[in-house]
Protein backbone atom coordinates (compact mmCIF):
# COMPACT_ATOMS: atom_id res chain seq x y z
CA UNK A 1 0.00 0.00 0.00
CA UNK A 2 1.33 3.16 -0.85
CA UNK A 3 0.44 6.42 0.70
CA UNK A 4 0.16 8.88 -1.68
CA UNK A 5 -0.49 13.40 -0.69
CA UNK A 6 -2.28 15.30 -3.21
CA UNK A 7 -2.01 19.05 -2.91
CA UNK A 8 -5.49 20.67 -1.94
CA UNK A 9 -6.99 21.85 -5.13
CA UNK A 10 -6.86 18.14 -6.63
CA UNK A 11 -8.25 16.97 -3.40
CA UNK A 12 -11.13 18.65 -3.72
CA UNK A 13 -10.99 17.71 -7.26
CA UNK A 14 -11.19 13.57 -6.97
CA UNK A 15 -13.04 14.66 -3.28
CA UNK A 16 -10.58 12.77 -1.27
CA UNK A 17 -8.49 14.01 2.25
CA UNK A 18 -5.07 14.70 3.00
CA UNK A 19 -3.76 11.66 2.28
CA UNK A 20 -4.98 8.62 -0.49
CA UNK A 21 -4.09 4.86 -0.74
CA UNK A 22 -3.29 3.11 -3.60
CA UNK A 23 -1.78 -0.69 -4.47
CA UNK A 24 0.48 -1.17 -6.89
CA UNK A 25 1.27 -4.31 -9.03
CA UNK A 26 4.34 -4.50 -10.21
CA UNK A 27 7.51 -2.22 -9.38
CA UNK A 28 7.52 0.66 -7.01
CA UNK A 29 8.19 3.42 -9.31
CA UNK A 30 7.25 7.39 -9.77
CA UNK A 31 5.07 5.93 -13.22
CA UNK A 32 3.75 3.03 -11.27
CA UNK A 33 2.51 5.27 -8.62
CA UNK A 34 0.86 7.63 -10.74
CA UNK A 35 -0.41 4.75 -13.32
CA UNK A 36 -2.34 3.40 -9.48
CA UNK A 37 -3.66 6.82 -8.72
CA UNK A 38 -5.46 7.56 -12.15
CA UNK A 39 -6.69 4.41 -12.30
CA UNK A 40 -8.80 4.83 -8.55
CA UNK A 41 -9.09 8.58 -8.90
CA UNK A 42 -9.99 9.33 -13.06
CA UNK A 43 -10.68 12.41 -12.67
CA UNK A 44 -7.14 13.31 -11.76
CA UNK A 45 -6.15 11.78 -15.29
CA UNK A 46 -4.65 15.41 -17.10
CA UNK A 47 -3.99 17.11 -13.75
CA UNK A 48 -0.70 15.69 -12.97
CA UNK A 49 1.07 15.24 -16.43
CA UNK A 50 -0.53 15.21 -19.65
CA UNK A 51 -3.24 12.68 -21.00
CA UNK A 52 -1.12 11.83 -24.44
CA UNK A 53 2.80 12.23 -23.39
CA UNK A 54 2.49 11.33 -20.04
CA UNK A 55 4.71 14.59 -19.35
CA UNK A 56 4.93 16.13 -16.00
CA UNK A 57 2.85 19.81 -15.71
CA UNK A 58 5.68 21.98 -15.56
CA UNK A 59 4.52 23.57 -12.38
CA UNK A 60 3.67 19.80 -10.72
CA UNK A 61 6.36 18.48 -8.19
CA UNK A 62 7.01 14.90 -7.02
CA UNK A 63 9.04 14.46 -3.89
CA UNK A 64 9.98 11.33 -1.83
CA UNK A 65 11.48 11.06 1.54
CA UNK A 66 12.59 14.96 1.78
CA UNK A 67 13.86 14.80 -1.98
CA UNK A 68 12.61 16.62 -4.96
CA UNK A 69 12.91 13.46 -7.87
CA UNK A 70 10.67 15.80 -9.87
CA UNK A 71 13.59 14.96 -12.92
CA UNK A 72 14.29 11.38 -11.66
CA UNK A 73 13.69 8.72 -14.28
CA UNK A 74 9.78 7.80 -14.08
CA UNK A 75 10.90 3.86 -13.96
CA UNK A 76 13.51 4.72 -11.19
CA UNK A 77 12.48 2.39 -7.87
CA UNK A 78 10.99 4.62 -4.95
CA UNK A 79 13.09 4.75 -1.90
CA UNK A 80 12.00 1.95 0.53
CA UNK A 81 10.16 3.95 2.80
CA UNK A 82 7.79 5.24 0.35
CA UNK A 83 7.61 1.00 -0.64
CA UNK A 84 6.58 0.43 2.83
CA UNK A 85 4.31 3.03 3.44
CA UNK A 86 6.30 4.15 6.46
CA UNK A 87 6.75 7.37 3.97
CA UNK A 88 4.03 9.26 2.19
CA UNK A 89 4.41 10.17 -1.92
CA UNK A 90 3.75 13.87 -2.54
CA UNK A 91 2.68 15.56 -5.38
CA UNK A 92 2.90 18.87 -4.53
CA UNK A 93 2.13 22.47 -6.58
CA UNK A 94 4.98 24.68 -7.10
CA UNK A 95 5.12 28.26 -5.14
CA UNK A 96 4.25 30.21 -7.96
CA UNK A 97 2.48 32.94 -9.66
CA UNK A 98 1.84 34.58 -6.10
CA UNK B 1 -43.01 32.39 -11.24
CA UNK B 2 -40.22 33.89 -13.08
CA UNK B 3 -36.78 34.51 -12.48
CA UNK B 4 -32.90 34.60 -13.19
CA UNK B 5 -30.10 32.61 -12.20
CA UNK B 6 -26.55 34.29 -12.99
CA UNK B 7 -23.13 31.91 -13.08
CA UNK B 8 -20.41 34.03 -12.48
CA UNK B 9 -16.86 32.82 -13.30
CA UNK B 10 -14.24 34.33 -11.66
CA UNK B 11 -10.45 33.98 -10.83
CA UNK B 12 -10.84 31.95 -7.58
CA UNK B 13 -14.30 30.23 -8.17
CA UNK B 14 -17.90 29.96 -9.45
CA UNK B 15 -20.78 32.08 -8.23
CA UNK B 16 -24.57 31.44 -8.85
CA UNK B 17 -26.55 34.53 -8.07
CA UNK B 18 -30.55 34.05 -7.93
CA UNK B 19 -33.27 35.94 -7.81
CA UNK B 20 -36.86 36.59 -8.80
CA UNK B 21 -38.34 38.28 -11.40
CA UNK B 22 -37.95 41.10 -9.54
CA UNK B 23 -34.23 41.08 -9.56
CA UNK B 24 -34.05 43.49 -6.30
CA UNK B 25 -32.83 40.10 -3.52
CA UNK B 26 -30.38 38.31 -4.50
CA UNK B 27 -29.24 34.94 -3.03
CA UNK B 28 -25.51 34.06 -3.65
CA UNK B 29 -24.16 30.98 -3.73
CA UNK B 30 -20.70 29.91 -4.02
CA UNK B 31 -17.74 29.68 -4.15
CA UNK B 32 -17.86 26.48 -5.94
CA UNK B 33 -14.20 25.05 -7.02
CA UNK B 34 -12.77 27.38 -4.69
CA UNK B 35 -9.44 28.57 -6.05
CA UNK B 36 -9.56 27.46 -9.51
CA UNK B 37 -10.00 30.00 -12.24
CA UNK B 38 -13.51 29.37 -13.84
CA UNK B 39 -13.14 30.97 -17.04
CA UNK B 40 -16.88 30.19 -18.25
CA UNK B 41 -19.99 28.53 -17.17
CA UNK B 42 -23.47 28.19 -19.61
CA UNK B 43 -26.64 26.80 -19.07
CA UNK B 44 -27.86 24.63 -22.38
CA UNK B 45 -31.04 26.70 -23.65
CA UNK B 46 -32.70 23.32 -24.24
CA UNK B 47 -32.58 22.34 -20.40
CA UNK B 48 -31.71 25.06 -17.88
CA UNK B 49 -30.96 22.39 -15.19
CA UNK B 50 -27.26 21.25 -17.42
CA UNK B 51 -25.05 23.85 -17.18
CA UNK B 52 -21.67 23.40 -17.89
CA UNK B 53 -18.32 25.35 -16.14
CA UNK B 54 -14.60 25.55 -17.24
CA UNK B 55 -12.42 25.06 -14.29
CA UNK B 56 -8.72 25.93 -14.79
CA UNK B 57 -5.28 26.53 -13.48
CA UNK B 58 -2.15 26.74 -14.89
CA UNK B 59 -0.54 23.88 -12.13
CA UNK B 60 -3.01 21.10 -12.92
CA UNK B 61 -4.78 21.79 -16.19
CA UNK B 62 -8.49 22.17 -17.56
CA UNK B 63 -10.97 20.64 -16.01
CA UNK B 64 -14.77 20.35 -17.72
CA UNK B 65 -17.83 20.06 -14.69
CA UNK B 66 -21.17 19.65 -15.70
CA UNK B 67 -23.71 19.77 -13.15
CA UNK B 68 -27.36 18.35 -13.99
CA UNK B 69 -29.63 20.29 -11.23
CA UNK B 70 -29.36 23.87 -11.57
CA UNK B 71 -25.68 24.22 -10.02
CA UNK B 72 -26.46 22.18 -6.79
CA UNK B 73 -24.22 19.60 -7.67
CA UNK B 74 -21.04 18.90 -10.29
CA UNK B 75 -19.55 16.25 -11.93
CA UNK B 76 -16.77 15.99 -14.51
CA UNK B 77 -18.28 13.51 -17.05
CA UNK B 78 -17.00 11.22 -18.74
CA UNK B 79 -14.54 8.12 -18.39
CA UNK B 80 -17.09 5.38 -17.73
CA UNK B 81 -19.40 5.01 -14.95
CA UNK B 82 -20.15 8.97 -12.52
CA UNK B 83 -18.89 7.57 -9.53
CA UNK B 84 -16.92 4.63 -8.65
CA UNK B 85 -17.98 2.16 -5.85
CA UNK B 86 -16.47 4.85 -3.08
CA UNK B 87 -18.58 7.40 -4.47
CA UNK B 88 -15.45 8.95 -6.68
CA UNK B 89 -16.03 11.04 -9.68
CA UNK B 90 -14.41 9.04 -12.51
CA UNK B 91 -14.52 11.87 -14.69
CA UNK B 92 -12.31 12.30 -17.71
CA UNK B 93 -13.52 15.36 -19.53
CA UNK B 94 -10.59 17.07 -19.57
CA UNK B 95 -9.31 15.74 -22.59
CA UNK B 96 -8.52 18.09 -25.53
CA UNK B 97 -6.59 16.64 -27.97
CA UNK B 98 -5.82 18.76 -31.27
CA UNK B 99 -7.05 16.73 -34.42
CA UNK B 100 -3.76 15.40 -36.46
CA UNK B 101 -0.43 16.84 -36.32
CA UNK B 102 -0.98 20.14 -34.34
CA UNK B 103 1.53 22.42 -36.70
CA UNK B 104 2.33 25.66 -35.93
CA UNK B 105 1.12 29.51 -35.40
CA UNK B 106 2.99 32.35 -35.39
CA UNK B 107 4.18 33.79 -32.19
CA UNK B 108 4.91 36.98 -30.28
CA UNK B 109 7.98 37.44 -32.13
CA UNK B 110 6.75 36.31 -35.75
CA UNK B 111 8.55 32.53 -35.32
CA UNK B 112 6.60 29.70 -35.72
CA UNK B 113 5.28 28.25 -33.16
CA UNK B 114 3.47 24.36 -31.57
CA UNK B 115 -0.43 25.12 -31.08
CA UNK B 116 -0.48 23.58 -27.46
CA UNK B 117 -3.50 23.59 -25.23
CA UNK B 118 -3.78 25.68 -22.37
CA UNK B 119 -7.42 26.10 -21.33
CA UNK B 120 -10.98 26.00 -22.56
CA UNK B 121 -12.50 30.22 -22.57
CA UNK B 122 -15.87 29.73 -23.62
CA UNK B 123 -18.79 26.75 -23.20
CA UNK B 124 -21.54 27.30 -25.62
CA UNK B 125 -24.24 25.03 -25.47
CA UNK B 126 -26.28 23.46 -28.65
CA UNK B 127 -29.84 25.19 -28.84
CA UNK B 128 -31.47 21.96 -28.94
CA UNK B 129 -29.61 18.81 -27.81
CA UNK B 130 -28.26 19.36 -23.44
CA UNK B 131 -25.67 16.85 -24.63
CA UNK B 132 -24.23 18.53 -27.52
CA UNK B 133 -21.66 21.36 -26.08
CA UNK B 134 -19.17 23.38 -28.29
CA UNK B 135 -15.76 24.49 -26.54
CA UNK B 136 -13.23 27.26 -27.98
CA UNK B 137 -10.06 27.18 -26.52
CA UNK B 138 -6.49 28.37 -26.35
CA UNK B 139 -4.65 27.93 -28.41
CA UNK B 140 -7.31 28.98 -30.78
CA UNK B 141 -9.40 25.73 -31.68
CA UNK B 142 -13.28 24.45 -31.56
CA UNK B 143 -14.30 21.47 -29.97
CA UNK B 144 -17.66 19.71 -29.37
CA UNK B 145 -18.61 17.32 -27.13
CA UNK B 146 -21.89 14.83 -27.99
CA UNK B 147 -21.71 13.54 -24.78
CA UNK B 148 -22.53 15.46 -22.16
CA UNK B 149 -19.15 16.93 -22.26
CA UNK B 150 -17.88 13.70 -21.41
CA UNK B 151 -15.55 13.70 -24.58
CA UNK B 152 -13.83 16.03 -26.90
CA UNK B 153 -13.40 16.05 -30.61
CA UNK B 154 -11.67 19.10 -32.61
CA UNK B 155 -14.09 20.71 -35.26
CA UNK B 156 -10.26 20.66 -37.03
CA UNK B 157 -11.62 22.32 -40.17
CA UNK B 158 -11.57 25.91 -38.72
CA UNK B 159 -7.79 25.84 -37.09
CA UNK B 160 -6.75 23.70 -40.39
CA UNK B 161 -7.32 26.71 -42.65
CA UNK B 162 -5.21 27.92 -44.85
CA UNK B 163 -4.45 31.20 -42.64
CA UNK B 164 -3.91 29.23 -39.51
CA UNK B 165 -0.36 29.22 -39.78
CA UNK B 166 -0.37 33.15 -39.71
CA UNK B 167 -2.75 33.52 -36.49
CA UNK B 168 -1.01 35.54 -33.35
CA UNK B 169 -1.99 35.33 -29.99
CA UNK B 170 -3.01 38.47 -28.49
CA UNK B 171 -2.47 39.84 -25.06
CA UNK B 172 -4.04 37.15 -23.31
CA UNK B 173 -2.98 34.35 -25.26
CA UNK B 174 -4.83 32.74 -28.61
CA UNK B 175 -8.07 32.46 -27.45
CA UNK B 176 -11.18 31.53 -29.21
CA UNK B 177 -13.79 32.92 -26.52
CA UNK B 178 -16.97 34.05 -29.12
CA UNK B 179 -18.80 31.11 -30.19
CA UNK B 180 -22.43 32.04 -32.12
CA UNK B 181 -24.97 29.76 -32.79
CA UNK B 182 -27.51 30.59 -35.92
CA UNK B 183 -31.17 29.75 -34.73
CA UNK B 184 -32.37 29.65 -38.12
CA UNK B 185 -29.31 27.73 -39.41
CA UNK B 186 -28.36 24.33 -37.75
CA UNK B 187 -25.11 24.80 -40.55
CA UNK B 188 -24.14 28.46 -39.98
CA UNK B 189 -21.45 29.31 -37.02
CA UNK B 190 -19.83 32.35 -36.47
CA UNK B 191 -16.44 32.43 -34.02
CA UNK B 192 -14.11 34.46 -33.19
CA UNK B 193 -10.19 34.25 -32.33
CA UNK B 194 -7.92 37.18 -30.53
CA UNK B 195 -5.83 37.54 -32.65
CA UNK B 196 -6.90 36.23 -35.87
CA UNK B 197 -10.31 37.62 -36.75
CA UNK B 198 -13.87 36.26 -37.33
CA UNK B 199 -14.86 33.19 -39.21
CA UNK B 200 -17.79 31.26 -40.43
CA UNK B 201 -19.24 27.93 -41.50
CA UNK B 202 -22.16 27.34 -43.35
CA UNK B 203 -21.51 23.27 -43.08
CA UNK B 204 -21.74 22.47 -39.62
CA UNK B 205 -17.98 23.04 -39.20
CA UNK B 206 -16.17 21.65 -41.77
CA UNK B 207 -15.22 23.92 -43.85
CA UNK B 208 -14.51 27.77 -42.63
CA UNK B 209 -13.79 31.66 -44.30
CA UNK B 210 -12.41 34.30 -42.08
CA UNK B 211 -15.10 37.26 -42.27
CA UNK B 212 -13.18 39.98 -41.48
CA UNK B 213 -13.74 42.59 -44.40
CA UNK B 214 -14.34 46.10 -43.81
CA UNK B 215 -12.26 45.83 -40.26
CA UNK B 216 -9.30 47.90 -40.04
CA UNK B 217 -6.50 47.55 -37.47
CA UNK B 218 -3.57 50.00 -37.89
CA UNK B 219 -1.92 47.59 -34.80
CA UNK B 220 -0.90 45.04 -37.62
CA UNK B 221 1.23 45.60 -40.72
CA UNK B 222 -1.31 45.19 -43.17
CA UNK B 223 -4.37 47.15 -41.17
CA UNK B 224 -7.03 45.36 -44.00
CA UNK B 225 -5.53 41.96 -44.11
CA UNK B 226 -7.68 38.57 -44.28
CA UNK B 227 -6.95 37.55 -41.13
CA UNK B 228 -4.73 39.04 -37.82
CA UNK B 229 -7.52 41.27 -36.08
CA UNK B 230 -7.95 41.66 -32.56
CA UNK B 231 -11.76 40.83 -32.40
CA UNK B 232 -12.71 40.76 -28.71
CA UNK B 233 -16.13 39.67 -28.59
CA UNK B 234 -19.17 39.36 -30.97
CA UNK B 235 -23.39 39.69 -29.91
CA UNK B 236 -26.45 38.69 -32.30
CA UNK B 237 -29.72 39.28 -31.49
CA UNK B 238 -31.50 35.62 -32.35
CA UNK B 239 -34.46 37.06 -34.48
CA UNK B 240 -31.47 38.63 -36.95
CA UNK B 241 -28.89 36.47 -36.85
CA UNK B 242 -27.51 37.90 -40.03
CA UNK B 243 -26.73 40.98 -37.78
CA UNK B 244 -23.79 41.00 -35.83
CA UNK B 245 -22.08 43.51 -33.41
CA UNK B 246 -18.64 43.27 -32.69
CA UNK B 247 -16.21 45.18 -29.99
CA UNK B 248 -12.84 44.89 -31.33
CA UNK B 249 -9.30 45.99 -30.06
CA UNK B 250 -10.26 49.17 -30.99
CA UNK B 251 -13.42 50.52 -32.66
CA UNK B 252 -17.18 48.83 -32.18
CA UNK B 253 -18.51 47.22 -35.67
CA UNK B 254 -21.81 46.24 -37.34
CA UNK B 255 -22.35 43.81 -40.22
CA UNK B 256 -25.41 43.00 -42.00
CA UNK B 257 -24.62 39.77 -43.79
CA UNK B 258 -23.51 37.53 -41.25
CA UNK B 259 -20.18 38.77 -41.33
CA UNK B 260 -19.34 39.11 -44.76
CA UNK B 261 -18.46 43.01 -44.57
CA UNK B 262 -18.34 44.92 -41.12
CA UNK B 263 -18.52 48.75 -41.05
CA UNK B 264 -18.04 50.88 -37.99
CA UNK B 265 -20.73 52.21 -35.35
CA UNK B 266 -18.31 53.33 -32.89
CA UNK B 267 -19.79 56.90 -33.18
CA UNK B 268 -19.58 59.20 -29.85
CA UNK B 269 -18.12 56.73 -27.48
CA UNK B 270 -15.39 58.22 -25.61
CA UNK B 271 -13.48 55.47 -26.40
CA UNK B 272 -14.19 52.66 -28.90
CA UNK B 273 -11.87 50.34 -27.06
CA UNK B 274 -13.57 47.70 -24.94
CA UNK B 275 -13.98 43.86 -24.40
CA UNK B 276 -17.70 43.15 -24.14
CA UNK B 277 -20.54 44.21 -26.24
CA UNK B 278 -24.67 42.41 -25.93
CA UNK B 279 -27.59 42.99 -27.55
CA UNK B 280 -31.26 43.77 -25.53
CA UNK B 281 -33.26 40.85 -25.64
CA UNK B 282 -36.36 42.70 -26.92
CA UNK B 283 -34.87 45.47 -29.24
CA UNK B 284 -32.61 43.64 -31.66
CA UNK B 285 -31.40 47.20 -32.52
CA UNK B 286 -30.53 48.05 -29.03
CA UNK B 287 -26.46 47.17 -28.26
CA UNK B 288 -24.07 47.80 -25.09
CA UNK B 289 -20.54 48.52 -24.38
CA UNK B 290 -18.54 49.15 -21.99
CA UNK B 291 -15.87 51.42 -22.87
CA UNK B 292 -12.19 51.17 -21.63
CA UNK B 293 -9.42 53.92 -21.79
CA UNK B 294 -7.17 51.95 -23.82
CA UNK B 295 -4.90 49.11 -25.04
CA UNK B 296 -2.37 50.45 -22.36
CA UNK B 297 -4.52 51.21 -19.93
CA UNK B 298 -7.39 48.76 -18.95
CA UNK B 299 -9.94 50.56 -17.05
CA UNK B 300 -12.34 53.34 -17.89
CA UNK B 301 -12.05 56.88 -19.02
CA UNK B 302 -12.03 59.41 -16.08
CA UNK B 303 -12.26 56.74 -13.79
CA UNK B 304 -15.90 56.92 -14.42
CA UNK B 305 -18.18 53.45 -15.37
CA UNK B 306 -19.78 53.91 -17.24
CA UNK B 307 -22.17 50.85 -20.02
CA UNK B 308 -23.24 52.74 -23.32
CA UNK B 309 -25.96 52.19 -25.28
CA UNK B 310 -27.26 52.28 -28.45
CA UNK B 311 -30.94 51.92 -29.31
CA UNK B 312 -29.95 52.79 -33.17
CA UNK B 313 -27.92 49.57 -33.50
CA UNK B 314 -24.56 51.47 -33.27
CA UNK B 315 -23.06 55.30 -33.80
CA UNK B 316 -25.68 57.38 -31.82
CA UNK B 317 -24.57 56.10 -28.15
CA UNK B 318 -26.06 57.36 -24.34
CA UNK B 319 -24.05 57.03 -21.26
CA UNK B 320 -25.68 54.32 -18.61
CA UNK B 321 -24.27 55.66 -15.02
CA UNK B 322 -27.12 55.83 -12.80
CA UNK B 323 -25.77 52.98 -10.09
CA UNK B 324 -22.61 52.94 -11.35
CA UNK B 325 -19.42 54.79 -9.99
CA UNK B 326 -18.64 57.97 -11.47
CA UNK B 327 -15.18 58.63 -9.61
CA UNK B 328 -11.98 56.66 -9.10
CA UNK B 329 -13.25 53.97 -10.60
CA UNK B 330 -10.01 51.23 -12.26
CA UNK B 331 -11.77 48.29 -13.27
CA UNK B 332 -12.13 46.22 -15.95
CA UNK B 333 -14.74 44.54 -17.45
CA UNK B 334 -13.67 41.15 -19.45
CA UNK B 335 -14.87 40.47 -22.80
CA UNK B 336 -17.40 37.07 -21.55
CA UNK B 337 -18.97 39.24 -18.65
CA UNK B 338 -21.72 41.02 -19.95
CA UNK B 339 -25.19 38.79 -20.36
CA UNK B 340 -28.91 40.04 -20.66
CA UNK B 341 -31.90 38.22 -19.49
CA UNK B 342 -35.22 37.66 -21.62
CA UNK B 343 -37.63 39.03 -18.90
CA UNK B 344 -40.39 41.94 -19.86
CA UNK B 345 -37.95 43.81 -18.73
CA UNK B 346 -34.84 43.57 -19.97
CA UNK B 347 -32.43 42.95 -17.26
CA UNK B 348 -28.58 43.93 -18.26
CA UNK B 349 -25.79 42.37 -15.92
CA UNK B 350 -22.20 42.81 -16.13
CA UNK B 351 -18.69 41.92 -13.97
CA UNK B 352 -15.72 43.71 -13.53
CA UNK B 353 -12.21 42.85 -12.07
CA UNK B 354 -12.63 44.50 -9.18
CA UNK B 355 -15.31 41.89 -7.92
CA UNK B 356 -18.16 43.38 -8.36
CA UNK B 357 -21.39 42.49 -10.11
CA UNK B 358 -23.97 44.77 -11.66
CA UNK B 359 -27.51 44.40 -12.43
CA UNK B 360 -30.06 46.04 -13.90
CA UNK B 361 -33.63 45.43 -14.23
CA UNK B 362 -34.67 48.49 -16.34
CA UNK B 363 -32.82 47.75 -19.88
CA UNK B 364 -29.29 50.07 -18.58
CA UNK B 365 -31.75 52.80 -16.78
CA UNK B 366 -30.44 52.54 -13.81
CA UNK B 367 -28.12 49.68 -12.15
CA UNK B 368 -27.63 47.97 -8.54
CA UNK B 369 -24.37 46.16 -7.47
CA UNK B 370 -25.58 42.46 -6.76
CA UNK B 371 -21.97 41.66 -4.79
CA UNK B 372 -19.12 44.32 -4.60
CA UNK B 373 -16.12 41.54 -2.98
CA UNK B 374 -16.14 38.46 -5.30
CA UNK B 375 -12.61 37.57 -7.41
CA UNK B 376 -12.33 39.52 -10.61
CA UNK B 377 -14.80 38.46 -12.41
CA UNK B 378 -14.34 36.36 -16.45
CA UNK B 379 -17.47 35.97 -16.84
CA UNK B 380 -21.16 36.53 -16.45
CA UNK B 381 -24.40 34.30 -18.15
CA UNK B 382 -27.96 34.85 -17.07
CA UNK B 383 -30.27 32.47 -17.22
CA UNK B 384 -34.28 33.65 -17.32
CA UNK B 385 -35.98 30.55 -15.59
CA UNK B 386 -39.84 30.51 -16.01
Amino acid sequence: MIRVVLPHHLRTLARVGNEVQVELNGSVTVRGVLDALELQYPALRGTIRDHETKKRRPLVRFFACGEDISHEPLDAPLPDAIANGTEPFFIMGAIAGG
Amino acid sequence: MSGVRLLVGTRKGAFILTSDGKRKNWKVDGPHFAGWEIYHMKGSPADPDRIYASQTSAWFGQIIQRSDDGGKSWNTPGGGPATNPQGMPTGESNKFVYAGVPGTHQWYDGTQHPWEFKRVWHLEPSLRDPNHVFAGVEDAALFESRDGGGTWQELSGLRKHDTGPKWQPGAGGMCLHTILLDPANEKRMSVAISAAGAFRTDDGGKTWKPINRGLHSQYIPDPMAEVGHCVHRIAMHPSRPKTLFMQKHWDVMRSDDAGDSWREVSGNLPSDFGFPVDVHAHEPETIYVVPIKSDSEHFPPDGKLRVYRSRTGGNEWEELTKGLPQRDCYVNVLRDAMSVDSLDRCGVYFGTTGGQVYASANGGDSWEPIVRDLPAVLSVEVQTLK
